[in-house]
């Protein structure tokens, strides 16, 4: 059998673990039956698809397996190539973590019979986008994932957010699957063949292509959450059960990077230089306003939802640099710049899935989402906190760990730009370089804020006072994860090379073999330009931390008095004085938020001897929501308010509607031909 | 190496004129703003200086005596007077926020470096990159101008706009010396107008905020 | 053989920088003290100070986590790598390969990090000023910082420090206005970095200015001795790293022979104290900064960076 079919007798699996899930979803033992279906249903394919891409074989083009379903001339095509291997392992890994976490989180569910029978579906719909090789395939995929993603947002319906959530997911879903079939269909042009390999063979006209970009980055992007088109994306994420804001966060996002490149770089075939140049500059945008939002925020899982953007952003940066290098067949920087982004593709699946599964904890111990009521935390729960410490040092980018990895070779590509001849992309890299070091800065600072209100300090409620540590399932799927993001960090020549494949199909060029580079470095070009060496960097760090504590306890004192804190003389403070994220992020609202969010403070000071008490007001505003989406839909309001009389007509001015439609139509006719 | 050499000082004069000109857009003190001024034109006599040695123009030589007599030296010693009698506010009130200001301008010097480096293939490096940085003054001049509210830094903003038409010609290798020397005076003369201008405003409406005069017109409605 | 040298001036440049960091600092204070006709402490009073945190005990805050007690270590540990990735008076060290600028601007952030997170973990509110107070600083200074490193590395090829000095001592790097600007950029983010005048004041306590001593308010004996030798260490750093772009000069190269070495740890040594009385003279004749004038300073020494690079992007094409 081959993996294909392997693969694909998995997802079958899947589907019918959801179709068992939906028979027995009430009865008390479903949760660990369908957890642990997925699980091993995710294992298996994990194992297949991973022993694909690390051997040598990958490389080539298989053939397509062509399943006699779906339209009846095209069949189902469904191909494994080192891309969508690379996609099924993130997606599976995910996957399979999610469910270990849903093992022992779903036990809290209160509506498991809405939740159960879509989170198998979800999962196969994610791995049969990736694996399909035709475009209706694809988008039944697609909308197969949008369907039980939006399913699971609505777990929780009875709350009003969420059924907001809810509707304008499923908008912009649909928006988004709309741009991707126009896309498909221009793909397809005059022949009609809806096969990929036809697409990929067959020549595309200049404007084609750009109109192909285009409908892509609407298409793709409004699902990975590019700005302007992220606004569902902190409304649904966080309104899923956690384990799945887990996954579509760190996931579903995957996807929608993954049909970026399957059909920019695969299908498309030679880009144009400005092509690199839009996906920049959305990349950049996308990553600074993602985090500033996160910087905002005080609901810890919105936080870590406007954090996603952040990281696609990230994400597309790389991609655009990758267009860019490509379209001068610059290969080896092209390969550098998509090995980033692919890279913190993987990355982001650990420390976003990671964070969700933290968030979720706090969810399940205290009932609450809110960070300023919460703190102190990291006494009562130390290794849900430990694990995500981690998480929050990992997407920081912050050496030893994975995510500085990732940023690090995007810095490393964007280095390698002013070898482009065009005058825009020159002027353009340094200026997103900046941004980009402006989020990651941006990012840390985010991530301080997360965990410092959040675990420590003293607990601001009674809830997080009598908080527990939560399951144990839950807390080995955060550590399995942990334990990635440091293995990916110091160990990023295995991942690289790993890659290789993927990048040798898509840009015809592979960065250097890094495991055959001494110390386990790892060298985007060449030693003498740049290297780093995650695993000496922690073990040097490691060493010297040690070994001051040592000195310092053995020769000098070790002793030690607990006493009330000093804080410059001030005793016995309330915990509400302490600094919760709004004030956190003040200084920074101020710095950045005047201009994006045109952020308003009011303070009411009542005057001496007034009881009243004095009032802080802050008021944010979302431009994009308010100059974008508000005109949009009032336009459509309008539109419709206009069209409610068509419902209040006598049937023969029905009548005479389709007939004018009709005759209409068929003037069209006469005049094209 | 003397070419790389003459480049190098050439480039570093050009391109120091640049970030004075920055340095001018983040002063909020009109006292710093008017030293800013002195050092941007004492930078134009070097700048100018160097290339009457490089392209032996010994009238450039007068072009640089002109900046750093007249501008260097007497404008700003007069304005620093006249805001002593006028007894003007010291802070400079901003229209936008410096920080913006600050990211205009970078996106004028890529404007300004983009246009001149793409029209003037066929020059000689020097010349390219002279006329590159001077049209970049000169933008970075108007967007003080247009920044500023209060009278005397807008001419301290024409001033360095000037200065940066300055860089442009003696880089070009044209300009001769009468145009050069009526250029100059004509500025002497924008000077007084503008100083007797301002004397003018501040007695009919007691304050040098060109505001003032929006309301005078009658166009503003708040 | 040469591996064992090679060991050996690595081993010998921690030894170093760890033994000269509390001197520079008590240079810069004596000088601030007699520039302002004061007779100030004694150069070593800072090694003296030290020891005597080392041996107090501990008093630490009730609510303290492990948290708060690991970071004091882990901050000095990783500042001390950082420190030690540098090229002080020879380049070309054993580990420099390890890492390069980015990656030690990256260690830097993680101390900032976890010094950030200590900062709260008190509850306290001067902890949580001065850690977002820090986290404002540091969203500025770390771009500016990595725009200048792309100038750096635009001009020399690399982002490696040895590289890059090695490139800048060799003479055809020629007058550039982009490092001009990059130096100056540089300075700025050093400057806010070490919490100097006019950014923060490293000699003040109980006031509502302050930054980096209000996250550390809490800490006591030994933690504190750490967190002041990993500051120690970071004026180091950057003084250092400085001078080894800039002012190359007389740097050896590993195995050119003892002469070399015994004239690059002179010229090290000079630059050093110039470098001390340099950052003494700045911080006597100028004001600090109200908060929220920070970040437009900072915001110029980011918009120098940009503009460094943007002039570099440019100029390679004539």
């Amino acid at each position: 059998m081959t993996p294909v079919a392997l693969v694909l007798w998995c997802i079958a699996a899947l589907v019918a673990i959801s179709v068992l899930a939906v028979t027995i979803s009430r009865s008390p033992g479903a949760t660990p039956i369908i957890y642990g279906a997925s699980l091993s249903a995710s294992a298996a394919v994990f194992v297949v698809v991973l022993l694909q891409l690390v051997t040598p074989a990958a490389s080539g083009l298989l053939p397509a397996l062509v399943l006699p379903v779906g339209l009846p001339w095209l069949g189902a095509h469904f191909r494994l190539d080192a891309l969508a291997a690379f996609f099924l392992v993130v997606i599976n890994l995910g996957g399979a973590a999610a469910s270990l976490y849903g093992l022992g989180y779903g036990r809290h569910e209160t509506a498991p019979q809405r939740l159960l029978p879509f989170f198998p579906v979800f999962l196969a719909g994610m791995n049969l986008v990736v694996l399909a090789a035709d475009a209706f395939t694809f988008l039944l995929s697609w909308e197969f994932m949008s369907l039980a993603s939006w399913g699971l947002v609505m777990t929780h319906h009875r709350e009003r957010d969420n059924r907001k959530a809810a509707y304008i997911y499923l908008v912009m879903a649909s928006f988004g699957t709309f741009a991707l079939l126009l896309a498909f269909g221009l793909l397809a042009g005059t022949s009609g063949s809806y096969d990929f390999a036809t697409m990929r063979t067959a020549g595309h006209a200049p404007a084609v292509s750009a109109l192909v970009l285009i409908l892509m980055l609407i298409g793709a992007g409004s699902k990975a959450g590019l700005v302007p088109l992220h606004v569902w994306l902190p409304l649904a994420h966080p309104a899923a059960p956690s384990h799945v804001s887990a996954l579509m966060s760190g996931v579903m996002t995957k996807v929608a990077v993954y049909g970026f490149i399957r059909v920019v770089f695969d299908l498309l075939g030679e880009p144009a230089w400005w092509s690199g140049m839009i996906v920049l500059l959305l990349g950049g945008v996308t990553a600074v306003v993602g985090i500033l939002h996160a910087l905002m925020e005080q609901d810890l899982k919105r936080l870590l939802a406007y954090s996603t953007i952040e990281n696609i952003g990230v994400i597309f940066v790389s991609l655009g640099l990758a267009l860019a290098f490509e379209a001068n067949a610059m290969n080896l920087a092209a390969a550098l710049a998509l090995a980033a982004a692919l890279f913190h593709v993987l990355n982001h699946s650990f420390f976003k899935s990671l964070l969700f599964f933290g968030a979720g904890a706090v969810l399940t111990a205290t009932g609450e989402r809110d960070m300023d009521k919460l703190g102190g935390l990291i006494h009562r729960m130390p290794l849900t906190s430990f694990a995500f410490l981690v998480g929050s040092v990992a997407i920081s980018a912050l050496p030893p760990f994975n995510g500085f990895v990732s940023e690090w070779l995007a810095f490393q590509a964007i280095l390698q730009s002013p070898d482009l001849p065009q005058w825009g992309l020159k002027i353009m890299v340094p200026a997103v370089g900046g941004l980009l070091a402006l989020s990651a800065a941006l990012a840390a600072a985010c991530f301080v804020k997360a965990f410092g209100v959040t675990f420590l300090g003293r607990p601001r409620t009674l809830a997080a006072q009598l908080a527990k540590e939560v399951d144990r399932f839950s807390l080995s799927a955060m550590f399995v994860l942990a334990a990635l993001c440091l293995l990916a960090g110091i160990l990023p020549g295995i991942a690289i090379d790993a890659l290789a494949p993927v990048t040798l199909t898509l840009v015809g060029g592979r960065m250097p073999v890094q495991t055959s580079a001494p110390w386990l470095s790892i060298v985007p070009i060449a030693e003498g330009r740049s290297s780093y060496n995650g695993l000496l960097v922690l073990l040097f760090t490691a060493f010297a931390a040690s070994l001051a504590a040592y000195m310092v306890h053995r020769l000098a004192s070790r002793a030690l008095r607990r006493a009330p804190a000093w804080d410059c003389g001030f005793p016995d403070l309330s915990p509400q004085t302490q600094y919760t994220s709004a004030s956190f992020a003040q200084p920074i609202r101020r710095v950045f938020g005047t201009l994006l969010f045109q952020a308003k403070e009011t303070v009411e000071m009542p005057a001496p001897g007034d009881p009243k008490p004095a009032r802080f007001t802050l008021e944010l505003r979302d431009l994009i929501w308010g100059g974008l989406y508000e005109p949009i839909a009032g336009a459509v309001w309008f539109a419709a308010e206009r069209l409610n009389h068509l419902q209040f007509l006598t049937i023969r001015r029905y009548l005479s509607l389709v007939f004018l439609a009709l005759v209409f139509l068929l003037l069209v006719l006469a005049i094209w031909s | 190496m003397s070419g790389g050499i003459t480049f190098d000082i050439a480039h570093l004069l050009a391109g120091g004129l640049v970030l004075v000109s920055f340095m001018m857009l983040y002063q909020d003190r009109l006292y710093s703003l008017l030293n800013m001024f002195a050092l941007h034109s004492l930078v134009l006599t070097l700048s100018v200086a160097w290339q009457a040695y490089v392209q032996h123009a010994p009238h450039l030589y007068v072009t640089a005596a002109i900046a750093l007599g007249f501008k260097a030296i007497i404008i700003p010693v007069a304005l620093h007077r006249m805001i002593r009698r006028l007894g003007i506010h010291r802070e400079i009130e901003t229209v936008v926020g410096i920080g913006p200001t600050m990211f205009v301008g970078m996106g004028l010097v890529a404007l300004s470096m983009v246009v001149m480096l793409r029209v003037t293939q066929a020059a000689d490096p020097l010349a390219r990159e002279d006329l590159a940085f001077a049209l970049a003054v000169l933008l970075l001049g108007l967007l003080v101008m247009v920044t500023r509210r209060n009278a005397v830094s807008q001419i301290v903003g024409f001033m360095s706009l000037e200065n940066g038409l300055v860089l442009a010609a003696t880089g070009a290798k044209g300009m001769p010396l009468v145009v050069e020397i009526s250029v100059a005076f004509s500025i002497l003369i924008a000077f007084i107008v503008i100083g007797v201008f301002l004397f003018r405003i501040r007695e009919r409406f007691d304050t040098v905020d060109v505001r003032a005069l929006d309301d005078f017109k009658g166009k503003r409605r708040r | 053989m040469v591996v064992i040298f090679d060991l050996l001036a690595q081993g010998m440049q921690m030894a170093m920088v760890l033994l000269l960091a509390p001197l520079l600092t008590g240079l810069v204070r004596k000088i601030k003290a007699r520039l302002l006709r004061r007779q100030g402490p004694s150069v070593i009073q800072p090694y003296r100070d030290l020891l005597r945190l080392l041996r107090k005990e501990v008093v630490l805050a009730e609510n303290a986590s492990w948290l708060f007690r690991v970071t004091p270590y882990l901050i000095f540990a990783v500042t001390w790598v950082a420190v030690s990735l540098i090229p002080t008076f020879a380049t070309g060290l054993m580990f420099s390969w390890t890492a390069d600028l980015i990656v030690i601007v990256a260690l830097l952030g993680s101390a900032r990090f976890f010094l950030a997170l200590a900062g709260m973990d008190i509850g306290t509110s001067f902890g949580g000023i001065g850690s977002s107070r820090e986290a404002m600083i540091a969203t500025l200074a770390e771009p500016a910082m990595l725009l200048t490193i792309f100038t750096l590395a635009l001009v020399a090829g690399s982002t490696q420090l040895s590289t890059i000095a090695d490139v800048m001592i060799s003479s055809h790097v020629g007058l550039r206005v982009s490092l001009g600007m990059a130096l100056i950029a540089l300075i700025m983010v050093a400057i806010a970095e070490n919490a100097r005048i006019p950014v923060d004041n490293p000699a003040t306590h109980l006031e509502l200015t302050m930054v980096h001593e209000a996250m550390v308010l809490e800490y006591s004996g030994r933690h504190l001795a750490m967190i002041e030798l990993a500051a120690f260490l970071k004026l180091l750093l950057y003084i250092s790293l400085i001078a080894c772009i800039f002012v190359p000069w007389q740097l050896a190269v590993l195995g050119t022979g003892a002469t070399a070495h015994i004239l690059g740890m002179i010229a090290y040594l000079a630059k050093l104290a110039v470098g001390g009385v340099f950052l003494a003279l700045f911080e006597t004749a100028t004001a600090k900064m109200r908060v929220f004038r920070v970040p437009e300073f900072l915001g110029a020494a980011l918009m120098l960076g940009m503009l460094a690079t943007l002039l570099l992007f440019v100029s390679r094409s004539l």
